[in-house]
């Protein structure tokens, strides 16, 4: 990735600018101004604000994956290989939602 | 049996890595996809109990949500000097490239700072995890709100100190990392010193000097033993960690903090 030239990043063929990082950082700095407030004027249910700061959250952490970490530049099957095997271990954990649910409406049985 | 010397060659006499990459970044990388599991095991179990638990408190005012503003202000920014020191090593920009390193551990000392002052605040005021009662003599809480929340839900102060204390250790090791890439021998004495001034500091500020001092023994180990000018790649590399550590806060940040508010109060 040595590049002696200029401002410039390369991570396989694709080259990286200054400006696209600053570009990056500004588009998460505002996400996260509009996250504080959608907080600070609590217009949603928790429910739909749970819903809405994940969608923000996801947004953010692909720019930062893509962008600062350099993975949409890498090669497709480190790409593919990376995002599949933590969005599969961390779905899996998803699992255990169901058992939190439950506990709210568990009842005794008797005998 | 005669004299041989064994001749290792040169990367060019192997096939290109089949994700066509150095093996550092590959590593980091494998490292990450680990450690983004034990953010993730952690986030669940607050999620967890925060859905099983009627009544999960919301001590999170105006001040504590300000404070969380700032510190996911300075972690952003964190990144960006980062990605800027990557572009300065890619150059061979050696000045540049560890201006911008000292930048980033500037902003993540504030992140952790800010962090560490904002617990010394809660755990004053007594929201606790039930551990810390019997690990130290703490005084009764100052804050009804507090005290009760931790009486009544002891699972809240278990899930967010465990949490929010897992990502001020990566915060604090990714400094560590950065200080012996940009500075190497010379990060030795500093981070002793900066060890001997968290023995004396309040609060949670004190229990700093055993990461601290753990780090200096690590960073000893590597810096002497295997001396060396890091590339970079090595640069990059870091800044993968320092980059991860940012993504993680992401999730925190709206998750604990701003799911936890109430303004009204």
């Amino acid at each position: 990735m040595t590049h002696p030239a200029g401002d410039v990043v390369t991570a396989g063929h694709v080259q990286q600018t200054k400006a696209q990082f600053y570009w990056v950082w500004i588009a998460l700095l505002v996400i996260t101004v509009v996250e504080i407030a959608l907080a600070y004027n609590q217009v949603f249910t928790p429910g739909r604000m749970l819903s809405v700061l994940l969608v923000l959250s996801i947004i953010k952490s692909a720019l930062i994956i893509g962008y600062f970490m350099h993975l949409k530049f890498e090669a497709q099957r480190m790409k593919w290989m990376l995002m599949v095997s933590v969005c599969f271990c961390l779905a899996l954990m998803a699992v255990f939602f169901a058992d939190a649910q439950r506990i709210l409406t568990l009842g005794w049985k008797g005998h | 049996m005669a004299d041989a010397v064994v001749v290792h060659p040169g990367a060019e006499a192997y096939e290109p890595s089949w994700f066509r990459t150095y093996s550092k970044k590959i590593g980091m990388w494998l490292f990450l996809l680990s450690d983004s599991l034990t953010f993730g095991a952690l986030l669940f179990a607050y999620s967890y109990n925060r859905l099983s638990t009627p009544g999960w408190p919301t001590p999170f005012h105006v001040e504590s949500i300000r404070n969380a503003s700032i510190m996911t202000g300075f972690l952003l920014t964190s990144s960006l000097t980062m990605v800027l020191a990557v572009l300065a090593s890619s150059r061979g920009d050696r000045a540049w490239t560890r201006n911008w390193l000292l930048a980033t551990m500037a902003f993540g000392a504030g992140f952790v700072l800010l962090h560490a002052a904002e617990w010394n605040k809660l755990i004053g005021e007594g929201l606790r995890w039930p551990l810390f009662q019997t690990l130290f003599d703490l005084q009764p809480g100052t804050n009804p709100e507090y005290v009760a929340a931790t009486r009544n839900f002891p699972q809240f102060g278990g899930t967010f100190f465990a949490l929010t204390g897992m990502h001020m250790l990566h915060v604090t090791i990714g400094i560590i990392y950065l200080g012996a890439v940009a500075l190497r021998k010379m990060w030795l004495p500093i981070l002793g010193v900066l060890a001997i001034l968290c023995w004396w500091a309040p609060g949670p500020f004190h229990y700093g000097f055993y990461v601290l001092l753990f780090g200096l023994a690590i960073c000893a180990i590597v810096l002497l033993l295997k001396p060396m000018d890091y590339t970079d790649h090595d640069i990059e590399v870091s800044g993968l960690y320092w980059h991860f550590v940012d993504l993680v806060w992401m999730f925190i940040f709206p998750l604990v903090y701003l799911m936890s508010t109430r303004i009204s109060s």
